[in-house]
This record gives structure tokens, C-alpha cells and sequence, in this order.
């Protein structure tokens, strides 16, 4: 067996969590979920910096955790390779060393470790910065050095926790695509852990949704986009997420033209419209919106206090509207309704 | 509203560093007839505590403070201007510097002490007489050369030829007398009013010493805040009563 | 950026905190033998007591640095019932008046203490009256300000460097080597020049458990000590001595250490 099958099961004044887990080769996961979710707790038990109370965790075939069998790797055997939430560089080594820790540790000399560490900041375009202290480097730079210092020991499982929420806009981009490249060529299992649906959905072959330290639901984007399994991941599924290409304000999503506020940007983007955003109008509708199209309601589903309509050709989106709206505008599976999205709430950003 | 009673923390502040110096001027001691500090040798604590409380029933409303400490540095203390109105030094030499710059008239010698051997009680070494100070395979202690104690002793060790295979100068008598107590050392030189006052050592006596006992002046100091309080308690302390307090404690007299 | 100025009220303050830490020196400079000093500091006494104390306040660093690193640590990370309980017997020597440190010391550890007699049985060693002794002596009263740091240090390191040391393959020591005892570094260095000036300075303790012999167990403190019963020349020499020694490591130290935090 190939690949990581973890069950994780554990226990924390209260708070239960049991995730499944399992990862072929080459296979990028995403670990979705809110704050409090148990995503923390997941590194924490896959890494070995917590044992488990139950459950069994194998990588490619060997045992790492089996408290019935009380099998137990410390996390300094495991061979996983990990980007840490905030990076967790050690301030007081340069870049190089810090590249190089993981080699020194597994019984490389200094001089061999040190080059072949420069070796892989020179792949991620940070070879010029090996001399640096964390200290000294920009949040792109400092992702790149933690990213060569998972790589460098060649390991058996990738982790990113986190990776590109303490990145600002422009930055995350960049290395977004970094790491896309790097995930899709890593022939191990990865898993990103997130609680950013763009970045799951934009970085993994497979999403987990995490909910309440369990596992609420597996699929892929659209699996969860299209039927979503609970709530939350309705939440986050509802996100209409679109690339396309920008030029002076307009981004063309196929032969689909959406008017933005953002000029600035140029080239291939992810356009973002909340569904909340989107207004739906029996007849067209008056005033400014530069975004209106005519479409089809496909689905209607009921979530409570709110409705969530599936609308079909030219662009299928998903929008959000109250019961009240439903029954005052008669809507049902099949109507054909106007759309309206203000140009500002189409949010823009370089891919 | 603002309420403008408020003290403002400057001010405050300012009160507060004016305070400050205010007290610190009012600190000096002022003349006061019902009080008399005596500085005292550290070997006179038990005797003079006695005396002190002797002197005061006999003279109501007046108040003796005892400052005790080793007799060089009363001395100091005293030449530094401290407002002490009586002197009683273990060691004549050290009432003499204080004579010398005037501070002191006529300094009258009040007790002897003489110097005995202390071990520890049951004599674990078999210590048998001032010879034994030059067995290098005893645990033997001193005071410094430069308390009266150890000048002493170090005085009779020449005068019976022994060279001492000493382990330590302990700096006072009192620090000596310790060791000797806990039984860390095997035998020191002390005086007898120390064994007299330690329930764990006994004394051997040095009868090669005879003659040298360690004398103890009293002096009232010259320019004492309370000159008349001075003079009582000297003569208390050279009267019959004073004393009988004196050599109850195992002192011998001048 | 502008830097922030300090109100008027604690300038002046700390002015006469200022005044106040300087006074002492002042009173030893104003009554200093100058022209004998070179006589004075070339004496045997003086001499011995400063090579006593330069061996003596360095072992006691020494010793404090095994055992009061691991103590710090254990204080900081380890989970045990009675651990504030440890935490105030590490800090007593800092409360006590040295003398009784140095009493309770000569207790347990002298010939006849309840440690110290069965040791002595067995080996023959005497600790009081020797410079093993002036090393406990000074060492337990000075550790507590290397554990203190360390326990201080460690406890505001994130956990997450040593876990992320951990998942690069670091078993515990080389964690601790080349991870915890570096990142701690400032604190750790702070720690020690503490504690080593502490046993420089130390005399309570010292003179009371381990004794004062010229040569042997006598350092500057006891010397100076001694001397100002007679001579006072030579303790304000010796004080001098002592005054530049520490001025000297504790400002050169400083700035190397800690500047560039």
C-alpha cells in the first residue's frame, strides 16, 4: 500500500476528533475547514508532535501510529515534510541552514547538506538569499525558504498549513502558482490544510471538509459546489468562483463579459462573486448595474432562513436570496429570471 | 464635566520628591536626654543586654539603645561622625585611634577576657593542649589577625613556639564559635565568656597563656548628643553592680 | 519614526536612581590610596584572593550552567505535581540572607551535616574550609538567576520551533543544542553574567560554610572583608579591584550580547 491512510482519533477536555484520511500518491488534498475545526490538531497528529488516542496512521506501507498496537514514530522518524502556519523558520540561522537542518539530521556532513540545500533554494528563485536570517526576508521569500525546507529532505508526505494566509494579495498569487507547480510535481501524497475555499479549490485534486473535528464531507470542487453536505460547506461551495482573462476592468469568462471595478488587472484571473451579491428581478431591472443577463433558475434549494438558487446559461452561478423574495417573485425550477451584480462586488485577482 | 479638584499626577509627583526630602532633612537625631547609644563589642551582647536592663530600672524614663558590632567598626562608625554617646571596645588599640582624634577622654579599662581553646563538646578529636594547633590533620580555626581574638591567639602561638596548621581565619569570634558548635572544625582559639555562652563547646584552658588576657576600655565619647547620659552609664558599668554583671558572664575584672 | 521622549517626572526620578547607584562608588574613589594602589594591589593577599575568586566564580557559573539549564527546562516544560513548590525552593537562595544559605549549607553538607558526614565516610572529603566548598557556597546562592532566565526564556519560546525541529528529523538533544539553547541565547547569556557576578560578589554564604583561609578559601569579598577591620587601604583597593573587573565584563558582555537584539 502506497500513499497515507490515516484515522485519527483523539480526545481534548471535550473535544472529539475523529478524521479519515486517505491520500494516494501524487494526489494534492485539501483539509477545508473553519477555525476550531481541528485542523491544527490534524498536523499535529500526522506529524507525530501528538499521539493518537485511537485510530492508525500509515505511510506508504509502514505504521506511524497504532496506539492499539502501541506502535508509535516519534515525529523525527516520520519523514514529513511540513510548511508550518507562520512559516516556524528558526530566526537565528540563515536560510541555507535553515534548509539544510532537515539534511544535517538525517546524518549528512555540513558541507554536502549546505549544497544541496542551496540547491533547492536556487529551484524556488531564492538562491541569492541563502545568507540571510528569517528576519531579513520578505513573507514571499521566507514561503519559499519553508517550502525548500520541506522539499529538501525528500519526504514521504507533504503538509501546508496554512501556506499562503500570512501573504499579502500580490504575493499570494505568485506563490500560489509556486506551489501548484511544486504540488503537481511532488510524488507523494500532499495534503493543504485551509480555511480558504479559493485555495483548496484552486490547489487540491480532492477537498476533506472539516467540521467540529470530523470530517463532514470528500469530494472534488465541484462534487461539493454542486451538492454540498452540510451548511458550511454550502457556504463556501455557494462561492462563485470563475477564471478568466482581464483587460481595462472587463474579465471574459468564456465569451462572457464581466464588468469589474478593478482596472488594474491584466492577464489571467480568478473573478469571486458572493452569492448574496447577486440580485435576481422578474423584469429587467432599472439603474446602474453594468452586469445583467437573462437566465434560468435550474434548482431551487431551501437551507432554512435563506434559498439558494442554481441559475443556468450564460454563466451558471449560484445566488442567494430570503424565503419572502422566493414567494414574492414566484420562483421555481424553471423560471426565467434577470440577474444583476453590481461591478464592485466582483472581486479580482491575478492567477 | 471635568472635575478640577483632581490631583493631576505631575503634581502628585512633585509632592511627593518634595516629601521625600523633607523627611530625609527631619532623619538627624536630635539632643535627648532619655536616650543614651551605647556601641558595643560583639563579645559584650549578653553582658551589656543585662546591664542595659539593669541601668534603665534604675534610671526610669531613660532609654539605652545597644549598637553592637566588631570593635573596628564601631570605631569607624564613630570617627565617621556617627552621634554615639558611650564606646566599649575589645581592644585597646582601636579605643586609642578614637583617643587619638580626639573623640574620646580617658578611656577606663571595665573587663579582661581571657582566651581558651573550644572544641567541640565530648572533644571528638582528643584535643589535649595548644600543641596540637600545629597537627596539619586537624580541622583548626582562628580569628583574622586583624580582631583582637586572633591577634590574641596568634600572640600566644608565638610565645609557645607552635606554628598552627590552621584551616581558617574566621573574620569574628562568633562565626568561630559556629564551626566549632556544628563540629566542622576540631578546635579554635576563642574567649572563655564565648564557651561560657555556647552549650555545644567546651573550653580547655591555656595555662601557657596566663598573662595574656584580651582587655576591654570604656569611654564616653567627646562630643556625645547626651554627655551627662554618657557619663552615668560608665560609672554603672564600673560600679559594684555593673561588675558583678561583668564577670557573671565570664569576664574577668580590669 | 520619532523616538519617544520619557515625562519630566520620571527623568528626574531616574536621575536620582542614578545618583543613587553611583554614590557608593563615588565615597570608594574619594577615599582611594592612589599612589599606593600598585603597592597595595601587588600584596600576596591580594593576589590569592583574586585568583580564588576569578577559579571560584567561574565554577560556580560552571556548576550553575549543569545544573540550572536542566532545572530551568524542567521548570518550564515538564507537567509534575509540586512544581510551584520547586519553583520557590530554586528561588529561596535569593530571599535568605547568604549567611543562613551558608548555615544551612555547613548542616547538610558540612563533616558532621547530615549529606556531608556520610559522604565524608566514604570518601574522606571535607568540602567546608576548601574551595569545592566556596564553589557550592557562591553557586547556590547565584544559580537561581540562571534558572530564573532560562525558566523565563523557554517558557516565551513557541513550542512550535522545537516541533518543527522535531518533524525535520531532530531527536531531543540535537532539538535542544541547535534549536532551544540558541533561541534562547540572549537570556541564556543574560543568565549566566548574572549568576557570575553574583559569585564574584558572594561573602555571606561563602565565608560562612566554606571559612576564610589566604590562599585557599579566601576571596576578594572575604578579603576585603577582613581588611577593613585593620586596613583599610587595602579593602578600598581591593573593592577597586572588584569594581573595575565587573564594570568591565558586565558593560563588554552586555553589548555583545545584547546589542543586536
Amino acid at each position: 500500500m502506497t500513499g497515507l491512510k490515516a484515522d485519527l482519533g483523539l480526545s481534548r477536555g471535550g473535544f472529539t476528533f475523529g478524521v479519515v484520511l486517505s491520500i494516494d500518491p501524487g494526489q494534492t488534498a485539501a483539509l477545508l475547514g473553519p477555525n476550531g475545526a481541528g485542523k491544527t490538531t490534524t498536523v499535529e497528529t500526522l506529524t507525530g508532535l501528538a499521539g493518537l488516542e485511537s485510530g492508525r496512521i500509515e505511510l506508504n506501507g509502514r505504521t506511524l501510529d497504532d496506539p492499539n498496537h502501541k506502535v508509535f514514530v516519534p515525529p523525527e522518524q516520520r519523514q514529513i515534510g511540513v510548511v508550518f502556519q507562520d512559516l516556524v523558520l528558526f530566526p537565528h540561522i540563515s536560510a541555507l541552514d535553515n534548509v539544510a537542518f532537515g539534511l544535517r539530521g538525517r546524518g549528512l556532513d555540513r558541507r554536502v547538506a549546505r549544497q544541496r540545500a542551496a540547491e533547492w533554494l536556487d529551484r524556488l528563485g531564492v538562491g541569492s538569499l541563502a545568507g540571510r536570517r528569517p528576519a531579513d526576508l520578505s513573507g514571499g521569500e521566507a514561503q519559499r525558504v519553508a517550502l525548500a525546507r520541506a522539499l529538501v529532505i525528500d519526504p514521504d508526505l507533504l503538509l501546508l498549513d496554512e501556506p499562503l494566509s500570512a501573504l499579502d494579495a500580490s504575493t499570494r498569487v505568485d506563490l500560489r502558482r509556486l506551489l501548484a507547480d511544486h504540488l503537481a510535481e511532488f510524488p507523494g501524497p500532499s495534503l493543504v490544510i485551509t480555511h480558504d475555499p479559493a485555495e483548496a479549490f484552486l490547489l487540491a485534486d480532492v477537498i476533506h471538509v472539516i467540521e467540529d473535528g470530523a470530517i463532514t464531507q470528500v469530494g472534488t470542487a465541484d462534487d461539493i459546489r454542486l451538492s454540498p453536505g452540510t451548511k458550511y460547506a454550502a457556504d463556501l461551495a455557494g462561492l462563485n468562483l470563475f477564471e478568466g482573462s482581464a483587460s481595462d476592468g472587463t474579465v471574459m469568462v468564456g465569451s462572457h463579459p464581466l464588468q469589474t471595478a478593478d482596472t488594474s488587472a491584466d492577464g489571467d484571473v480568478v473573478a469571486t462573486i458572493h452569492p448574496r451579491a447577486i440580485s435576481v428581478h422578474r423584469s429587467h431591472p432599472e439603474g446602474s448595474p453594468r452586469n445583467t443577463w437573462e437566465t434560468t433558475v435550474l434548482r431551487v434549494e431551501h437551507y432554512g432562513d435563506r434559498v439558494r438558487l442554481q441559475l443556468g446559461a450564460p454563466l451558471p452561478l449560484t445566488a442567494e436570496v430570503t424565503p419572502g423574495a422566493v414567494d414574492a417573485l414566484r420562483i421555481e425550477e424553471g423560471s426565467v429570471l434577470w440577474v444583476s451584480i453590481k461591478a464592485t462586488e466582483i472581486e479580482v485577482q491575478p492567477q | 464635566m471635568r472635575n478640577d479638584r483632581t490631583i493631576r499626577p505631575k503634581s502628585w509627583l512633585t509632592f511627593l520628591m518634595v516629601a521625600v526630602v523633607v523627611i530625609a532633612a527631619c532623619g538627624g537625631r536630635q539632643a535627648d536626654r532619655s536616650l543614651i547609644l551605647v556601641s558595643a563589642a560583639a563579645s559584650l551582647t549578653d553582658a551589656f543586654a543585662e546591664i542595659e536592663e539593669e541601668f534603665e530600672a534604675a534610671n526610669p524614663g531613660v532609654d539605652v539603645q545597644l549598637n553592637i558590632g566588631g570593635s573596628s567598626q564601631l570605631q569607624h562608625q564613630i570617627l565617621e561622625g556617627a552621634p554615639v554617646d558611650v564606646f566599649a571596645s575589645a581592644n585597646p588599640t582601636v579605643m586609642q585611634t578614637v583617643v587619638d582624634v580626639g573623640l574620646a577622654l580617658d578611656p577606663i579599662l571595665f573587663a579582661g577576657s581571657r582566651l581558651q581553646i573550644g572544641v567541640p563538646n565530648g572533644n571528638p578529636a582528643r584535643i589535649g593542649g595548644i600543641g596540637d594547633f600545629a597537627n596539619g590533620d586537624l580541622l583548626l580555626g582562628l580569628c583574622a589577625e586583624t580582631v583582637p581574638c586572633g591577634s590574641l591567639a596568634r600572640e600566644i602561638l608565638a610565645a609557645v613556639g607552635v606554628e598552627a596548621a590552621i584551616d581558617t581565619s574566621e573574620p569574628d569570634v562568633r562565626s568561630l564559635l559556629t564551626k566549632l558548635e556544628e563540629g566542622e572544625l576540631d578546635a579554635g582559639i576563642v574567649y572563655s565568656t564565648d564557651i561560657i555562652a555556647s552549650r555545644d563547646v567546651t573550653g580547655i584552658a591555656i595555662p601557657e597563656a596566663i598573662d595574656l588576657i584580651a582587655e576591654y576600655p570604656i569611654a564616653a565619647i567627646s562630643d556625645a548628643p547626651n554627655p551627662t547620659g554618657a557619663r552615668d552609664f560608665v560609672a554603672f558599668v564600673l560600679s559594684e553592680k555593673g561588675q558583678q554583671i561583668i564577670t557573671a558572664h565570664g569576664f574577668t575584672a580590669p | 519614526m520619532s523616538r519617544r521622549r520619557n515625562p519630566l517626572g520620571v527623568v528626574i526620578l531616574a536621575v536620582i536612581g542614578l545618583f543613587f547607584f553611583t554614590i557608593p562608588l563615588i565615597g570608594l574613589l574619594a577615599r582611594a590610596p592612589w599612589s599606593d594602589l600598585p603597592d597595595l594591589l601587588s600584596s600576596e593577599i591580594v593576589l590569592d584572593a583574586l585568583r580564588l575568586s576569578l577559579i571560584s566564580s567561574l565554577g560556580a557559573t560552571a556548576l550553575s550552567a549543569l545544573l540550572g539549564i536542566p532545572l530551568g527546562l524542567m521548570l518550564a516544560r515538564a507537567e509534575f505535581p509540586g512544581r510551584s513548590v520547586l519553583r520557590g525552593l530554586v528561588l529561596l537562595p535569593l530571599v535568605l540572607p547568604p549567611v543562613v544559605a551558608g548555615t544551612a549549607l555547613l548542616f547538610a553538607l558540612g563533616r558532621r551535616g547530615v549529606i556531608g558526614e556520610p559522604i565524608n565516610e566514604v570518601t574522606g572529603l571535607v568540602l567546608p574550609f576548601s574551595i569545592w566548598g566556596v564553589i557550592i557556597a557562591a553557586a547556590l546562592v547565584a544559580m537561581p538567576f540562571l534558572v530564573i532566565s532560562v525558566e523565563s526564556a523557554v517558557r516565551n519560546l513557541d513550542p512550535r520551533f522545537e516541533g518543527a525541529a522535531a518533524t525535520l528529523g531532530a531527536g531531543k538533544w540535537r532539538t535542544l543544542r541547535a534549536v532551544t539553547l540558541p533561541m534562547i541565547g540572549p537570556s541564556l547569556a543574560a543568565g549566566l553574567l548574572l549568576t557570575w557576578a553574583r559569585a564574584f560578589g558572594e561573602f555571606g554564604a561563602t565565608i560562612t560554610f566554606a571559612g576564610n583561609l589566604q590562599g585557599r578559601t579566601q576571596t576578594l569579598p572575604l578579603a576585603v572583608f577582613v581588611a577593613l577591620e585593620q586596613d583599610r587601604d587595602t579593602a578600598i583597593a581591593i573593592s577597586l579591584v572588584m569594581v573595575a573587573i565587573s564594570l568591565s565584563v558586565l558593560i563588554l558582555l552586555r553589548d555583545r550580547w545584547w546589542r543586536a537584539r
